[in-house]
């Protein structure tokens, strides 16, 4: 058997780079990191670029370990697009903090290639070695910021935590073994499929520990304690980094397992989904009311934000998953422009982060006020704003499956949800100004931020294209039904 | 005409002048200011301009949708056909629409003098608002209207917040949380109905049939919506906040157009699409109309604040609409109608009447006045023909709306009839005891010794309020004869379903 290296392109693409940029920090003797931004950002748009020459059709390697699809291509699109997204905002911002060291684009480049594997994993072991190669770089990268005691905090719980349901996925992994006889993902499916009953009750516990070990990892309640303290003691970029690609990989890994290995055990899954996904919206609309610092409410905002793209995942089938998908790719848009805005709050060359900081942002800075209004009230799905269409096709998705209480419950926490994306929108126009904010905006910030608003207006009047995408990608979780 | 695409024209025209308007830039405020109103007030001429051509091309004896566009839109999710772009209007809907491109100017002409802050924005803020209301009327697509109905919410909450009163905070976030409350139950609603009848088109989902179980539900999600707009008791207490917070413009736009699209929903969706479910909960919307024309004409006599007094009236005579819309009569319906179209441009230009008051002496108390007629004799004039409008009076275009109403409800329920009809009495109460107070009296507060009357652009903004009511009570064929047609379509695909009721489908549910 020889060994057919074409699908991993992308990855070996993205592995050079974090090594080339090691090599440069190591033997160039000044500071690098400018230079390790641009190898990075580089080597990703070439991994995009070979992602879209490869093209979808499915194609394993490595022994069946690892599998490339249209659903992979889709999610490591997105993926990558929100890693660039998120490096080139860094870049400034080390360079003003003073904190800017090579490490960083290297471990940003690690990361991304850990959820690059997860996406398509196709077995638990490439599944686990994936998730654990973006966890760790992801710790370290919480924590980068060394001299700042919350910023080593945030590291240190999430390591902590995010080591526990490390713990909790192995063991449910080690049941399914157990039990099944294979991690693989296709005989798992077949041996689920043709009613291996006698071990299923085990298979089942499994399960449900996989998805506990994953719900961590998107953040979905009751898993979702150490979001809020991470998002705010992390330095700015790598909050922007956390809430967007980890998401998505994480989400598309959980979508991969459900409706892969697991697909004939819907029923039980389902109703862990259910009550993940309620418990995720309630909490992260409820809570995010009093928050004042933008970070923590960013924080609780995505916790919420899981919660209905989980109504999508409850739903299932190609249609759930895509609805799912187009959530994400959305909800990636907006949140990459907000943090673009909040990376430019700065007063007196001091970041701030405070809610009452934005006040009167209408008059002393409109363009970022209106940006910034574009982004809330698209986070808040009001139409026609393009947060609208996510919510609208999660809650399509429920409804077909006849999941009433999940999508009416849904709706519901969407009005609370309004309430605080709203009360920024006040502090923005409602309120008297306070000292304005710096005029200075880092071009590369501005950029992201002009391409965030313009992909939030675009994906508004034609979602079309997106919807189409999406659906040939959730397609690929489903060759039978193909 | 028909490949002009007038209607995506009326709709987004305004939109385009927004664009526009953004792109102003000078570094004296007041040439901004200028410029943007002007830019405004030509787009929505030219709105209107462009809505009367709709009109001369709108053949009244066709009961159908007219001036229809179609594009593809969204693909479909599941199966059946995907969400379409899709316009057209009916002898009901063009009426809204041109309610709203004639009050749009007469916002914006009303806005020199008492908005100076943020120009640039509020027109900006206006002409993106007409783009939702028209779009909203015109559409004949489920989801379409949708957009349209939710994104009003956007430029309205932003009038209210930013340029309105002292509370404009807690009234344009009750406004905003009260209005999405009830929408999003629709949007579930909406959600159902794709996937029952596979489509959202809203001409197909007329002619489909909805088993009855269902009906009762989506009818109920449709209700919670449409409640909050109009806004029926008990779900009204937005309205009198908003209102007061609002800025003068703000609530004429929030009295003259936006409570029209609940009553708009319930002839759109509910009469024809659930017309088992409407016949089942009449009796239910008669009693609400009934609390909401008595109770709230009571509150408003009590009021000491103009606004509110107003505002109080308004959840009163919607409560004569939502009445006359479930007579299921023909009077009722084109009453209802005409009582909407005629309560758009009335309570429009008592907002606008309040607000001449309110430029001048920065209070809308009524204890405040009194005795302006001596100074202010072309205000005093132009106030009361609007109160005896709102009153109902003969000749105005109040009458005629309350009239066939009652008539449409009498034939089918004469209690209803008789309840309602009180609250014509007290409305007359209300109105015409604060335009005593107001307009009457002796001039007693030294403040208003030197007080102006009405300038040339100000009467030049009563002046087509002032026609168009004349007109309205004097000649109301002019309005009535288009909507006739639709109007006995729509009645008859109602009583089809009360003399044909179809079967309950047999399986348990």
């Amino acid at each position: 058997m020889t060994l057919d290296l074409v699908p991993v392109l992308p990855e070996l693409l993205v592995v050079a780079a974090a090594v080339a940029v090691l090599m440069w920090g190591v033997f160039v003797q000044r500071d690098t990191t400018r230079d390790g931004f641009v190898i990075a950002i580089v080597a990703m748009v070439a991994a995009i670029v070979a992602l879209g020459a490869i093209g979808g059709d499915r194609r394993l390697a490595f022994d069946g370990l690892f599998v490339l699809d249209r659903f992979a291509v889709f999610t490591k699109i997105m993926i990558l697009l929100a890693a660039i997204f998120t490096a080139s905002m860094s870049v400034d911002f080390l360079e003003r903090e003073k904190i800017g060291r090579f490490e960083y684009p290297a471990l940003v480049l690690f990361a991304t290639l850990g959820m690059m594997l997860m996406v398509s994993s196709n077995s638990f072991l490439s599944l686990y070695l994936g998730l654990e190669l973006q966890s760790l770089s992801l710790y370290v990268l919480a924590a980068y910021h060394r001299d700042s005691t919350r910023a080593v905090e945030a590291g240190l719980k999430y390591f902590v935590l995010g080591a526990l349901a490390s713990g909790l996925l192995l063991y449910g992994i080690s049941l399914v073994y157990g039990f099944a006889g294979t991690t693989a993902f296709g005989p798992l499916a077949q041996l689920l499929g043709s009613g291996g009953a006698t071990a299923k009750i085990g298979v089942i516990i499994g399960l449900v520990f996989v998805m506990a070990g994953l719900a961590f990892k998107i953040s979905a309640v009751p898993f979702h304690m150490w979001t809020p303290d991470v998002y705010e003691g992390a330095p700015t970029p790598v909050t922007a980094f956390f809430s967007s690609a980890p998401k998505v990989a994480a989400m598309a890994l959980f979508m991969r397992v459900l409706e892969g290995p697991f697909v004939h055990l819907f029923v039980e899954w389902r109703q862990v989904v259910v009550a993940l996904s309620i418990a995720s919206m309630v909490v992260g609309s409820f809570a995010a009311i009093s928050q004042s610092n933008i970070k923590r409410l960013m924080a609780y905002s995505a916790i919420g934000h899981v919660g209905f793209a989980l109504v999508g995942l409850a739903a299932g089938g190609a249609i759930g998953v895509q609805a799912v998908l187009v959530y994400l790719s959305i909800y990636l848009v907006m949140v990459v422009g907000t943090f673009a805005v909040i990376l430019s709050m700065r007063r007196k060359g001091a970041m701030v982060e405070r809610l009452d900081d934005l006040a009167g942002l209408g008059k002393t800075s409109p363009m970022l006020a209106f940006v910034m209004g574009v982004l809330m009230f698209s986070m808040a799905g009001i139409p026609p704003m393009a947060g609208f269409w996510g919510k609208f096709y999660v809650f399509m998705a429920a409804v077909q499956r006849g999941l009433w209480p999940l999508a009416i419950i849904g709706v519901l926490t969407s009005v609370v949800a309004a309430f605080y994306y709203l009360r920024i929108v006040k502090i923005m126009y409602f309120d008297e100004p306070v000292d304005g904010l710096d005029r200075v905006l880092g071009r590369p910030v501005a950029l992201v931020m002009a391409v965030a608003t313009v992909g939030v207006l675009a994906l508004t009047f034609i979602p079309g294209p997106l919807l189409a995408g999406a659906k040939t990608a959730a397609m690929a979780l489903f060759p039978a039904a193909g | 005409m028909q490949n002009w695409h007038l209607l995506s024209l009326t709709t987004f025209l305004p939109l385009v002048g927004a664009l526009f308007i953004l792109t102003i830039r000078s570094d004296d405020p007041k040439v901004v200011a200028r410029n943007a109103r002007a830019v405004a007030l030509l787009t929505s001429l030219a709105t209107f301009a462009v809505s009367l051509l709709v009109l001369s091309t709108f053949n009244p004896t066709l009961p159908g949708f007219q001036l229809r566009e179609t594009g593809s839109w969204l693909p479909s999710l599941g199966e059946g056909i995907g969400i379409q772009y899709a316009l057209g209007v009916d002898g009901i809907s063009i009426w809204f629409v041109l309610l709203s491109t004639f009050l749009t100017p007469i916002c914006i002409l009303s806005t020199v003098g008492a908005v100076e802050k943020r120009v640039k924005e509020y027109m900006i803020a206006f002409l993106v608002l007409e783009t939702m209301m028209v779009g909203m009327f015109v559409a004949l697509d489920l989801v379409l209207f949708y957009v349209f109905f939710e994104g009003v919410l956007i430029p309205m909450f932003l009038i209210i917040g930013v340029w309105g009163g002292p509370r404009r905070v807690y009234a344009a976030f009750k406004f905003f949380l009260f209005t999405l409350a009830g929408s999003v139950l629709m949007l579930v609603a909406l959600l159902a109905i794709y996937f029952q009848a596979h489509t959202t088109s809203i001409p197909l989902l007329m002619n489909y049939h909805f088993p009855a179980h269902m009906q009762t539900w989506l009818w109920l999600a449709f209700f919670a919506s449409f409640a909050v707009k109009i806004p029926m008791w008990p779900v009204h207490t937005w309205l009198p906040d908003a209102h007061v917070e609002a800025p003068t413009a703000g609530s004429v736009i929030l009295a003259g157009v936006l409570l029209k699209m609940g009553a708009y929903g319930f002839l759109r969706f509910s009469l024809p699409m659930l017309p088992e479910a409407s016949i089942y909960f009449t009796p239910m919307v008669y009693v609400l109309s009934v609390i909401a024309v008595i109770y709230t004409s009571l509150v408003a006599l009590a009021q000491t604040d103009m606004k509110k007094l107003i505002a109080y009236s308004s959840i009163a005579h919607m409560g004569f609409v939502t009445a006359g819309i479930f007579s299921l009569t023909e009077l009722g319906v084109e009453g209802a109608i005409f009582q909407m179209l005629s309560h758009g441009v009335v309570s429009a230009a008592l907002f606008l009447c309040v607000g001449v008051l309110y430029d001048r002496m920065h209070t809308r108390e009524i204890a405040r006045y009194g005795g302006l007629v001596t100074r202010m004799p072309k205000y005093a004039l132009v106030f009361m023909i609007f109160a005896l409008a709102s009153v109902g009076l003969p000749g105005t275009s109040g009458f005629v709306g309350e009239f066939l109403i009652l008539v449409g409800l009498f034939k089918v329920n004469a209690w209803v009839s008789a309840l309602t009809a009180t609250g014509m009495i007290l409305g007359a109460a209300y109105m015409l005891y604060m335009y005593r107070r107001v307009v009457f009296g002796k001039l007693v507060h030294e403040d208003l010794m030197g007080i102006l009357d009405m300038n040339a652009r100000e009467l030049a903004v009563f002046a087509p309020l002032v026609v168009v009511v004349l007109w309205m009570g004097l000649h109301p064929s002019t309005f009535l004869d288009p909507m006739h047609a639709s109007v006995t379509n729509l009645i008859n695909h109602v009583q089809l379903a009360r003399a044909v009721p179809h079967v309950a489908p047999a399986v348990a549910h």
